[in-house]
């Protein structure tokens, strides 16, 4: 393979092609919209969606509001048990969780636009920053929390509802973890990871100290010290390798660091970008970059998994959305080896398939891919070496019960960086709310 | 096909759909092009006395909707026509020349003397018009007159604006009644001891349609003020189908041609007032509501409705009904419903588990061997109908007659014969047998 220089480069779209493709992914509904879809709704008992909810938000109840055209009470419904459910009505993959329940789809093949009902009706609450809760009467108990993510975030705002004094410990310079600095730009627009950081905190009694390196400035055992309770809400600070020759060659990138840098850019048509793009990995990591990488003007964008589209991590409508914008999937082919010698020039894959006992194994035939960029989106790890060597894992992540407690004393834990995590800000934000709930509990006995 | 020619007081029209005394019957401009969408006639907005009333200057109607602003009630505070006598004569007179084949009735509301109706009565005949509508339904403005409903609530006062009209006409007369009173049969028994051709009902129901939530005022209002109006549409089809049913079935008023209206949208509509007891039929908000092309679907509706009935024409559908409406106490207490659910329909809401375990019977099951399962639990089952009510799926919940063996609500065995209340044990004022 000649080893012709690398085609990257920033602006091969105009800047306004680039702002009309990272607008909002789905605008929101018109008031006449929302009532139309909300009369969709049958006001299910014990209702499926409710169930399907990672949060439990009382779903029948929230879209009945919107009927009635309370939207602030239906806002309250929704944020009561979730927070963050401003972002998790963009966010969520609710065509496999409440959508997936809602009953219209028995005879219809159509549920009720439950994500979107959401978020018409917290959107003016983030706009208007309406007060829609107040402390308990203050328990002088202090609280850390680690990690600004949604986890984190959630935990700190539920206990500050209780009455408690958080000291919130972030390690960038802003709040939000993959709120702000992963998911896909056209997924949250507007700075709205920010605006609902803001309305989070305006609850009062969370203290923010930012640029904190758990692990390096403070530890679980200082922590643990001089609180009452620590809640660990850290992410998976690592990214898996693919585990081939020439890794570090230049040009093979980590999907994440390529997102945070292009989240936190205002003007993304200056962003360089490959002409030929490979992605290997199959979860929404991989589509978010893939898509992305597309909507910056690269030509070519493959996405290469090593398992089937049902094994991917991305829902189907996330392939399907990959796939509408021109993005291959290639399934059943697994890495082997980078070419190149001063900057990758293509990357090579062997076919896979499951053999009788289902282990994957290779078939004995290659794929080659000529690319400018690799993106590696197989997945990240815990950064074990911020953790307490005494804390129990398992698979490395981070070991909790039922309350999200771990087996250190005054410890909690959750989001991605514990067993459960799956990658999905509403269960980060129910962890953190359970983890609260528990932590109250134990502080008041 | 079946023959949708109608026959009413031997006015004979294509169809049995007339538009209805109200603004869309109230310009030649608006009864052309009804006839050209197809209706079948037109009773005229009503005419009164010259000079002519007024009309306000702001909003006269207002709706109750639903959530995709369908309009399910409509309430309007318009008064008769606002238009000289003379202008509304002669465009009667042209359209009735233009449109032989089509019904022409003319509304009539006029203050309670004779000599006003021996005035006016045969000016307005001279027009061709076929019939004559007497108003005495309109519940706002004109009843503070003494006119409207102001007559229609006192059937004395029905009677004797009837004999006079009568007196002065040579066409058919026809009695519009208001359903503002508690029993509708005395007002209609009126008309007819008047000399009454057929009532027609229902005009609108009293009604303020709700508050401005801003204002916290009612809703419309004229500079800050309102008024209660009339209130007709979808809503109102029951209370007109009561009162309808209740006219067909008594023994004093059952030989009454009765012209149906309220609320008819669909072909069903009409269906359900031919069959209890109305030889034609009346629509005005669905039109205000749609426009005039409506009238497709109500005629072709009913007559495939005909045609899958075997019936050749409407007369066929008139009454059939309503030997089947009677009085609470002579309803059979010895029949016993269940209901069931298909479960291949169900779609698993649980709609009808809990409004039966909140407000009724808790007949139905939320869970069995712990699956989200909604069964009919017969022992508790009263056959209220509840379920099949709340029920979004169409057909889902079904009710089934118990013919045989034991009721298992109640332990008893199921009786073949008869038995209503006229002669239950629990019924101090039984009939002894």
């Amino acid at each position: 393979m000649t080893n012709k220089a690398a085609d990257i480069k920033a602006g091969r779209l105009s800047k306004q092609e680039v702002e009309r493709n990272f607008g909002d992914l789905h605008p929101p509904l018109s008031r006449s919209e929302a009532l139309i879809a909300a009369d969709r709704c049958y006001f299910c008992y014990d209702a499926p969606c409710t169930t399907a909810c990672p949060t439990g938000i009382d779903i029948p109840v929230f879209i009945q509001k919107i009927r009635s055209d309370n939207i602030r009470g239906s806002a309250h419904t929704i944020l009561k048990e979730n927070i963050m459910g401003g972002m998790c009505a963009r966010v969520c993959p609710t065509e496999v969780l409440c959508e997936e329940a809602c009953v219209r789809n028995t005879h219809e093949d159509k549920p009720v636009d439950i994500g979107l009902l959401q978020r018409y009706a917290t959107d003016p609450i983030f706009k208007h920053r309406t007060p829609l809760f107040s402390r308990a009467e203050t328990t002088g108990k202090r609280i850390a929390v680690v990690g600004g993510g949604p986890a984190g975030l959630s935990c700190a705002h539920r206990l500050a509802l209780l009455g408690h004094d958080i000291v919130l410990f972030n390690r960038d310079e802003k709040l939000g973890g993959l709120n702000e600095y992963g998911i896909a730009a056209y997924k949250t627009v507007d700075n709205f990871a920010q605006a609902e950081i803001d309305y989070i905190l305006s609850i009062g009694g969370i203290e923010v100290r930012k640029n904190v390196s758990f692990g390096n400035d403070i530890s679980v055992d200082q922590l643990r010290d001089e609180f009452d309770a620590v809640f660990l809400g850290i992410g998976l600070g690592s990214v898996n390798e693919l585990r081939i020759d020439n890794e570090s060659l230049p040009g093979v990138l980590n999907a994440i660091d390529y997102i945070a840098k292009l989240r936190q850019e205002s003007d993304k048509s200056t962003l360089p970008v490959g002409n030929k793009v490979v992605v290997v990995g199959g979860g929404m990591t991989a589509i978010d970059i893939a898509v992305q990488s597309k909507r910056l003007g690269a030509e070519r964008v493959d996405i290469v998994y090593r398992r089937g589209p049902e094994q991917m991590g991305a829902s189907h409508y996330e392939q399907n959305l990959a796939l509408t914008d021109g993005v291959t999937i290639h399934h059943w082919a697994q890495p082997t080896k980078l070419h190149g010698d001063e900057h990758v020039t293509a990357i090579e894959f062997q076919r896979t398939e499951l053999d009788r006992a289902g282990k994957l194994t290779t078939i004995g035939e290659s794929l080659l891919l000529e690319a400018d960029v690799v993106f590696k989106a197989i997945g990240q790890t815990l950064d074990a070496n911020s953790i307490a060597a005494d804390l129990k894992t398992e698979r490395g992540k981070i070991s909790v019960d039922d309350e999200q407690k771990t087996s250190l004393d005054k410890v909690w834990a959750g989001g991605d960086c514990v067993v459960s995590g799956d990658d999905l800000t509403v269960s980060a934000v129910q962890h953190g709310k359970v983890a609260a709930i528990a932590i109250d509990r134990g502080l008041r006995s | 096909m079946a023959d949708l020619t109608s026959e009413f007081l031997g006015i004979i029209s294509p169809n049995p759909f007339w538009l209805a005394s109200a603004p869309p019957t109230d310009k030649a401009y608006n009864v052309n092009r009804a006839f050209e969408a197809g209706w079948g006639g037109v009773v005229w907005k009503t005419l009164g006395e010259d000079p002519p009333i007024v009309n306000v200057n702001g909003p006269r109607y207002s709706a109750l909707h639903s959530n995709e602003r369908r309009v399910i009630g409509f309430n309007n505070i318009e008064l008769i026509t606002d238009r000289p006598l003379q202008t509304n004569l002669d465009e009667i007179r042209q359209i009735k020349r233009d449109w032989p084949d089509r019904a022409v009735v003319a509304s009539i509301m006029l203050p309670m003397n004779e000599q006003t109706w021996a005035k006016y009565v045969p000016m307005i005949e001279d027009t061709g018009a076929d019939a004559f509508e007497l108003n005495f339904g309109c519940p706002h403005g004109m009843s503070e007159r003494g006119m409207g409903a102001a007559v229609g609530q006192v059937p004395e006062y029905i009677q004797m604006a009837t004999e006079w009209c009568k007196k002065a006409a040579s066409v058919p007369v026809i009695v519009k009644l208001t359903p503002n009173v508690t029993n509708i049969v005395p007002p209609a028994k009126a008309a007819k001891d008047g000399g009454a051709d057929a009532v027609s009902l229902i005009n609108t129901v009293n009604s303020i349609m709700r508050v401005n939530y801003d204002t916290l005022t009612m809703y419309p209002t004229t500079d800050g003020m309102g008024t209660h109006g009339g209130y007709c549409g979808e809503a109102v089809k029951p209370i007109a189908l009561n009162m309808v049913a209740e006219i067909a079935r008594n023994a004093d008023t059952a030989d009454v041609t009765i012209s149906g209206i309220g609320g008819i949208t669909n072909w069903r509509d009409a269906v359900d007032f031919l069959a209890l007891g109305a030889d034609n039929v009346q629509v005005c908000t669905a039109a205000m509501v749609y426009g005039f092309k409506i009238i497709d679907d109500l005629t072709d509706g009913l007559s495939t409705f005909l045609d899958d009935k075997g019936m050749a024409r409407v007369a066929d559908l008139v009454g059939k009904a309503v030997p089947s409406v009677t009085d609470w106490q002579y309803l059979n207490l010895n029949h016993v419903e269940k209901a069931i659910i298909n479960q291949d329909l169900c779609i698993k809401c649980g709609r009808c588990h809990i409004v039966c375990e909140d407000t009724s019977h808790q007949a139905i099951t939320q869970t069995v061997n712990g699956e989200r399962h909604f069964a009919v639990i017969d022992d508790e089952c009263v056959g209220c109908n509840l379920c099949v009510s709340v029920c979004p799926v169409d057909s889902c919940i079904t009710m089934h007659p118990v013919t045989t063996g034991i009721d298992a609500r109640t332990g008893k065995a199921i009786a073949t014969e008869k038995a209503n209340w006229t002669t239950h044990p629990n019924n101090p004022m039984r009939k002894q047998g």
